[in-house]
């Protein structure tokens, strides 16, 4: 079939039954995208809308309140805990299920997805149970200064626990889909194996990789449930910044929490923004 | 039989025993001790915690919002992928991003800004309320805040399925005498259904123990629009560690199925997808005989 | 295109190293001590004021530098954080049980807490009030009005909150008062929950339904929650109605001694809670529309004048909180008999 004939299919059946007629198609679109908007750009719109209701005075008074830019700093440094910690697991995983063939693989890989469909408040509930007063891990910590809730230990534990699979998912997939016959080749022209990974595995996957951290980061650092449970909710100390949020909403702060909900979208929209261009140019796709 | 395949590549061994060594570490002790914890209430104890009038409530009200909102999340996450794959429009590109911004978005964020939208002095709220709906701070409030938080499983799940599937099939079904919806009921839907159905479970089982967004726009009312989750930590506050454990095993259990359906859905969703491929005329002729 | 990824990557590594490591070297400085708080939901306007007042007399009289830190929540939930090593200082929480809890539960404190400080170690009291929108639209004035059938009631969840339990005892004590029987009273409570359309789990949280999200006819809530209230959202928008029977709340105050010992900060400790009792404390907490346990020290004439109320008073009215918490909050206890909400 050469193309100027599957045009004229296209054409020709295009009000009939390969394509929808002109008013399904405007019907459907119309659908989709009120949908998104009502549901996705709304709330998206709302947060900006609020935080600047006031003017951006009070907006930048907001951001620049002491308590505020704490949370920021908690925030910013359990995710530089939580998502490189993650990010070696996920790679040192996805080399392992991607690139070998082993018993109890299945197994693995379900387990790493795990922490998926566990609620974020279970989360918080099980690190609670393990380090709490009458936890089973809490004898170890008794004579010691070491504090785990109520501190970053805990924020940061919560951290890597809901963010978990999100790296290993991204990669093994990539992996899979470029077996290892490039490495292969390498090791045979005697390179060893770090110097495999660093020139040609990773090279292949850093875009997907790009992503995953994106993604892990964006989930570590907007993580409310988990983080809730077991922060204690100290001003200044342990109140990572969707918790600043919660607490100045509840302290009638409306304009003040938006404004700290604004730098969580911000983020979000960067992360989007990153993905999209990622996306375009390294032909990624999830 | 060999633990392992013989492959040339190195780094098997320190990778798979760091990646088992981490997972330990983070995932199955910390998990464990929540079973442990519930193995030490006894079956009856357990039964007991979890069959009481109010956690029921709280299950019912989790697992039938996430649900409704799973539900609705497929029905229009279809229409927005098959838009998306098949239309052209302006804007497309940013639309396309947008649909991600429930993963990328805080869940209190996404709560704050749902609640102040739909309550009943919000833009969306006092429109509703005009009719004689109310939003914020029912049921439906919880649906709404799932439905943001679910969406892109679903968009996401059933795009790539939809862009693979070749227009040839549907030309082919067209061809034989089809018209579009056969073309679509017999050809198209069913290749989508496995994907589909692994995005709504994936939606739903989010859903199910989403807690950030849902508290500030549920009207937190037990038996009418408390949901599990915040039923745990309500236990907690109350210092019922027996009871919030209970309840934190119950819908752990009930995830774990779900995460086993989603797996057995992705496989089979592979199977069909690599059959279909293969034998790519074969369902259309089966049903136009 | 390698080597910078790879460069990236292990600064991505080293820079949570470096930031924790400068995170422990500033909490080195010695003369500089640190003090938590931890306390329930309605108090965060008063101790933010109170904290800066204590900083300042503190480095007057000491030279030293003091940061008191702050947490708040409902008072139950502080209560159980505290069990579970939240290293509080001091807890200034809504209600004795609560401490009580914290004391058996982990032995951190005394037994007799409550008789270290002055007033029940109580610096403030308050007490439930109702607080209605602007021109009382439904005729609200007194406890019998709440349980009307085209009533929607908020107050917080007695299970979590510490104010809610409070207000679910004022108004029982009202009922049993006025119809003669706990009978009667457990009655009357049955349908005001009824009418609860709302049930959240902090005082804070139950203000927030009522006042910005316009849910409810009436809020029940703590004297000084229902000003800050007129004051946060306008006086034209909302009016506090006054029962004609209502409860004396003593939220008390206590250091959790062991916490204190252990961070050396025990006798600032003692001095923070002793400083409520000052004439500086006692002004600024009846700033803040609480009742000063010593009014007598107030010098100031800008404080607020809150109106005599008909008072029952915990101990005499239901013996204590012990009995309290067991006969009617407990799981199974007269609350969850009672609390079935409308379907």
């Amino acid at each position: 079939m050469n193309s100027s004939q599957r045009i004229n299919i296209t054409k020709a059946s295009s009000h009939s039954a390969i394509s929808e007629g002109k008013l399904t198609r405007w019907l459907l679109s119309t659908v989709a995208l009120s949908f998104l908007i009502l549901f996705l750009l709304l709330p998206l719109f709302t947060v900006f809308a609020e935080a600047l209701r006031n003017g951006w005075q009070t907006y930048g008074k907001a951001l620049s309140d002491a308590d505020g830019l704490a949370a920021i700093k908690l925030t910013v440094i359990a995710s530089a805990i939580a998502v490189p910690l993650n990010l070696i697991f996920g790679v040192a995983a996805a080399w392992s299920i991607a690139k070998f063939e082993f018993r109890g693989k299945v197994l693995l890989s379900t387990l790493i997805d795990l922490p998926f469909s566990v609620s974020p408040v279970v989360t918080g509930l099980i690190f609670v149970l393990m380090f709490g007063a009458s936890g089973w891990a809490a004898p170890l910590l008794n004579n010691t200064d070491i504090q785990i809730l109520f501190a970053l230990p805990g924020i940061v534990l919560v951290s890597i626990f809901v963010t978990f699979p999100f790296i290993a998912r991204e990669l093994i997939p990539l992996m899979q889909e470029q077996g290892s016959d490039e490495e292969q080749a390498a090791l045979s022209l005697g390179a060893n194996g770090w110097q495999t990974f660093w020139h040609v595995t990773l090279p292949n996957i850093r875009w997907g990789l790009l992503y995953g951290v994106l993604l892990c980061n964006a989930r570590a650092m907007g993580e409310f449930g988990a983080v809730s449970v077991v922060s204690g909710h100290i001003r200044g100390e342990t109140n990572t910044l969707p918790l600043h949020v919660e607490i100045l909403y509840n302290e009638y702060n409306f304009a003040a929490a938006f404004a700290m909900a604004s730098i969580l979208a911000c983020l979000a929209l960067v992360t989007l923004a990153i993905k999209a261009v990622l996306e375009k140019t390294h032909g990624l796709k999830h | 039989m060999k633990f392992k395949t013989n492959s040339p590549l190195p780094g098997f061994a320190p990778a798979l025993f760091y990646t088992v060594l981490y997972l330990a570490l983070i995932v199955v002790i910390p998990l464990s001790g929540l079973f442990f914890k519930t193995a030490e209430l006894g079956l009856a104890q357990f039964w007991d915690l979890i069959s009481g009038e109010r956690v029921t409530h709280a299950l019912t009200i989790s697992f039938t919002t996430a649900l409704a909102a799973a539900i609705i999340n497929a029905v229009f996450g279809l229409i927005i992928a098959w838009v998306f794959v098949r239309y052209d429009f302006t804007g497309k590109g940013l639309f396309d991003a947008i649909i991600d911004l429930p993963f990328a978005l805080p869940t209190a964020v996404a709560g704050i800004a749902l609640s102040t939208l739909y309550s009943g002095s919000g833009w969306l709220g006092s429109l509703f309320n005009k009719i004689g709906i109310e939003i914020a701070f029912t049921p439906l409030g919880i649906v709404i805040a799932l439905t943001f938080i679910g969406l892109p499983f679903v968009v996401r799940s059933v795009e790539p399925v939809l862009r693979e599937l070749e227009k040839e099939l549907e030309e082919a079904a067209a061809s034989l005498g089809a018209n579009r919806w056969q073309t679509l009921y017999h050809v198209v839907f069913p290749t989508l259904l496995p994907a589909l159905l692994s995005g709504f479970a994936l939606a739903f089982a989010r859903g199910v123990g989403e807690y950030g967004s849902v508290i500030f726009i549920a009207g937190n009312v037990p038996y009418v629009s408390e949901v599990a989750p915040l039923l745990i930590v309500i236990k907690l506050e109350e210092y019922d560690y027996a009871g919030a454990t209970a309840v934190a095993a119950a819908m752990l259990l009930i995830s774990f199925v779900l995460l086993i359906l989603i797996n057995a859905l992705q496989a089979w969703s592979q199977r069909y997808k690599s059959s279909s491929q293969n034998v790519s005329t074969t369902p259309v002729q089966e049903h136009l005989a | 295109m390698k080597a910078p990824l790879r460069t990236r990557l292990l600064t991505s590594l080293l820079v949570p190293f470096l930031l924790a490591s400068l995170l422990s070297a500033t909490t080195a400085y010695a003369k500089d001590y640190s003090l938590l708080n931890v306390s329930y939901d309605p108090t965060r306007e008063l101790y933010q004021e109170f904290n800066a007042e204590f900083s300042r007399y503190w480095k007057e009289k000491t030279g030293d530098h003091i940061a008191i830190k702050q947490s708040h929540g409902g008072s139950g939930k502080q209560a159980r954080s505290v069990i579970d090593g939240l290293s509080a200082d001091v807890v200034t929480l809504a209600l004795a049980y609560d401490i009580d809890v914290i004391a058996q539960k982990t032995g951190k404190l005394p037994a007799n807490w409550q008789s270290q400080l002055a007033s029940n170690s109580a610096p403030y009291t308050s007490t439930i009030v109702l607080l209605v929108r602007k021109n009382n639209p439904k005729k609200i004035h007194d406890w019998p009005d709440l349980i009307k059938a085209d009533i929607s009631v908020v107050t917080p969840n007695p299970k979590t909150s510490g104010g809610a339990r409070w207000n679910y005892l004022a108004a029982y004590a009202f009922a049993k008062h006025a119809y003669g029987s706990d009978a009667a009273a457990e009655e009357f409570i049955s349908t005001l929950f009824k009418r609860v359309s709302v049930l959240d789990t902090g005082a804070r949280a139950a203000t927030t339904t009522f006042a910005q999200r316009g849910i409810g006819d009436v809020l029940i809530t703590w004297e000084n929650e229902a000003y800050l209230a007129l004051n946060e959202f306008g006086a034209d928008k909302f009016e506090i109605v006054l029962p004609s029977l209502s409860i004396k709340a003593e939220p008390p105050v206590a250091v959790v001694a062991a916490n204190a010992q252990k961070h050396g900060v025990a006798a600032i400790a003692q001095a923070y809670l002793e400083y409520l009792y000052s004439p500086a404390g006692q002004t600024i907490i009846a700033k803040h529309y609480f009742r000063p346990a010593k009014p007598e020290l107030i010098t100031s004439t800008e404080i607020p004048h809150l109106a005599e109320l008909n008072l029952v008073n915990i101990d005499q009215e239901f013996g204590g909180w012990a009995q309290v918490q067991a006969k009617h909050f407990n799981d199974g206890g007269v609350f969850d008999q009672l609390y079935r909400p409308r379907r």
